[in-house]
């Protein structure tokens, strides 16, 4: 078997966010870089199955050549080998015709990645690749089994959870449960030394976005503490000040 | 790209992983690591924030050593990182190694002694001085945790003075037969071998593997520590114990051989006690900026900034010298004199910056709610074991004189 797990470089979610040039790039300065956390389940399930039904796990991220240390880490959690497509990911159509491209001669059982990324939130990447590679898609999977040629898959729907059989291969936006985060071992590290890490250029340019610029959410107001005893105060407070009675 | 500008997700919780631990960097020494050294560092971070950080407190106070760590470490791989692959060990460089012993002991120095002496005291003898069939036989058993070793040198009456030791093994045909007890030995109650440092007919010493289960061989429990209570400690009695031939390390006799090992982990434990400075540093700043007194944060009266500044200070000079002796462990050429000036001053280090910070975090200081009060105690022994405090000054001053103030 042999399954695609496709990652992202992002922000640590505790980084701070700030934006330079007229507030369109984000401002990478002090910023700690991690494997997407969703895609970090994806490839630890992969890893688990590398086990069980002895798959070989490729890992894929568009992304420059500072994203290097974040692919090296997925080799360390068990990936056998890496590609890296050289181009900024600044389009989700984009990224998922880069993803296509590669895995449309690759032979893939399954393509993995996280439901969505946590830099931008598209949430849109599996669906596209699935559509560009005419496989289904299913997202978000919380718990993903292979029996021969099929999967079974447990998926988070509107108040409830719903459980699938689905023929190889397919493409699927993870989350959790469906594995723990691995922490990759000393053993893991050394060997991901040598494991092929292929730099590939992108197969096209097209992209269906444009950045205009990104703006951070308002500041929270800061919170008024009124004495248990003082409703009448509460009272004028939300009356007077808040306008909200 | 969807309309969403978020970028940091709300949803998605990685606290237990990375929380907002500020390792202090100050002088940017992350750009002296290689991209490697910065995965095992924090691959080693998250390994102790996910197994160690959120039991240690309740195993200190049980004073329980949690057996089921050593099968842990064994396969995150913190057993003897620097011995080569093919004997199961990491075949890491000692910037890598001070790193694992640096956040094992952020979490807490019983743990990092544990490991250290696993790895530099255990592994790194039958590696340097076994025979090939002695490699084979203990060293990727070591590395695994399938067993766990001790290491057993300083006896009741000779602490400082190893080269004093009674503890004596004879020629008896087709066995050794050894006779005598060491004292205050890391993780000798659950030891599966021990490596112990004795005296044959000659007087001249010689190591030797002892396994649990031969005849005459104890290792009785030493109860009531206030300090790495989460490590076990014990003894080692010998009453007449066959000891195989084979089981005798060929490569080296004499002090030296046991000094070697010593060496080594010192140099572990100069990198690990920074590690526990680090987290008192980081327990007192946030405490210092939460705290509220006289209506502002403690951490906006001048002499909370100077406990803060001296303790930053002093974590980056103790940071660099780690990173240049750990560059000369790596050329061959570090000495002795120059780990005991690491091992003694990163120490003494840590143990000043965790008063201080219990005393800056008040009452709260003495609880279990923050690690500063379980460092403090554990880094009496930390000051105390592998060298006193006082004989790495007397090495440095014979290094320093040629004249030796002990002997
Ligand atoms: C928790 C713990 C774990 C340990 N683990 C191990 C282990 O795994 N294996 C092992 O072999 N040992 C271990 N030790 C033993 C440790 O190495 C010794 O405690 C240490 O070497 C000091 O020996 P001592 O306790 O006999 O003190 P002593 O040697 O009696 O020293 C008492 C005091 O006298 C001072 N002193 C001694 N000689 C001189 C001198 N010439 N000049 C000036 N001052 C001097 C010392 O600095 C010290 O302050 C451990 C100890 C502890 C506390």
């Amino acid at each position: 078997m042999k399954i695609l797990v496709c990652i992202t470089h992002v922000p640590d979610t505790t980084s701070k966010i700030s934006f330079t040039e007229n507030n369109t790039k984000f401002d990478i300065s002090g910023v700690q870089f991690i494997i997407g956390p969703y895609d970090d389940y994806a490839l630890a399930r992969a890893v688990e199955l590398k086990e069980t039904h002895s798959a070989s796990v490729t890992v894929l991220n568009v992304g420059g050549a500072e994203t290097e240390p974040t692919i090296r880490k997925a080799l360390a959690i068990g990936a056998d080998e890496a590609i890296r497509i050289n181009a900024e990911p600044t389009d989700s159509f984009f990224v998922a015709k880069q993803i296509a491209d590669v895995a449309k001669d690759g032979g893939y059982d399954l393509i993995l990645m996280g439901r969505e990324s946590i830099d931008f939130n598209g949430g849109q990447v599996h669906g596209m690749v699935g559509e560009l590679l005419d496989l289904p898609s299913v997202s978000p999977v919380m718990q993903l089994d292979i029996e021969g040629n099929t999967a079974k898959i447990s998926r988070e729907i509107e108040g409830g959870k719903e459980s699938l059989e689905i023929g190889l291969p397919f493409v699927a936006g993870c989350q959790e449960p469906i594995a723990e985060w691995k922490i990759p071992n000393m053993r893991g590290i050394m060997s991901a030394r040598t494991k092929p890490l292929n730099v590939i250029e992108p197969s096209d340019n097209e992209k269906k976005t444009a950045l205009e610029s990104f703006e951070l959410p308002a500041e929270k107001n800061a919170v008024k503490m009124v004495d248990p005893d003082n409703v009448s105060e509460l009272v004028d407070l939300l009356k007077n000040e808040a306008k909200v009675i | 790209m969807s309309g969403n500008t978020a970028m940091a997700d709300q949803s998605i919780n990685r606290k237990s992983f990375t929380d907002a631990f500020s390792s202090p960097d100050f002088y940017e020494i992350d750009d002296l690591l290689t991209e490697e050294h910065k995965l095992i560092r924090n691959s080693i971070r998250d390994f102790v924030k996910k197994e160690i950080t959120p039991n240690i407190e309740q195993w200190c106070q049980d004073a329980h050593f949690p057996e089921e760590i050593v099968k842990k470490f064994g396969d995150i791989g913190a057993f003897g990182p620097t011995i080569p692959q093919e004997y199961g060990g990491g075949g890491l460089d000692y910037i890598s190694y001070g790193l694992i012993m640096q956040e094992i002991e952020r979490g807490d120095s019983g743990m990092r002694s544990t490991a250290s002496v696993q790895g530099s005291l255990v592994m790194y003898p039958i590696y340097k001085f076994g025979s090939e069939e002695q490699k084979k036989k203990y060293l990727p058993k070591l590395a695994s945790g399938e067993f766990l070793g001790c290491f057993g040198l300083t006896e009741p009456d000779h602490g400082s003075n190893p080269g004093g030791m009674v503890t004596n093994f004879r020629d008896a045909g087709d066995h050794f037969l050894l006779n005598g007890a060491k004292m205050w030995i890391s993780n000798s109650p659950k030891a599966d071998i021990a490596v112990v440092w004795a005296k044959n007919e000659a007087g001249r010493i010689h190591g030797l593997i002892v396994e649990r289960g031969m005849e005459g061989f104890t290792t009785p429990e030493t109860h009531n520590k206030w300090s790495l209570r989460a490590s076990c400690t014990g003894e080692l009695v010998f009453d007449n114990v066959k000891v195989p031939k084979e089981n005798l390390l060929p490569g080296k006799n004499g002090l030296g051989a046991p000094l070697m090992c010593l060496d080594s982990a010192r140099y572990g434990i100069a990198w690990g006690a920074t590690g526990a400075a680090m987290d008192c540093y980081d327990s007192a700043r946030r405490y210092a900026l939460e705290r509220v007194q006289f209506g502002k944060p403690i951490a906006s009266f001048q002499l909370m900034q100077k406990k803060l500044s001296e303790m930053l200070t002093e974590i980056t000079k103790a940071q660099l010298l780690n990173w240049k002796l750990g560059k000369m462990m790596d050329e061959g050429k570090a000495t002795t004199a120059q780990i005991s000036l690491a091992k003694r001053n990163n120490v003494d280090m840590a143990l000043k910056i965790s008063r201080e910070a219990r005393q800056m975090h008040g009452g709260m200081g003495i609880t279990g709610e923050f690690p500063i009060m379980r460092h403090m105690m554990n880094l009496e022994s930390v000051i105390t074991y592998e060298g006193t405090h006082d004989i790495h000054l007397l090495i440095l001053g014979h290094d320093i004189t040629g004249i030796a103030a002990f002997s």
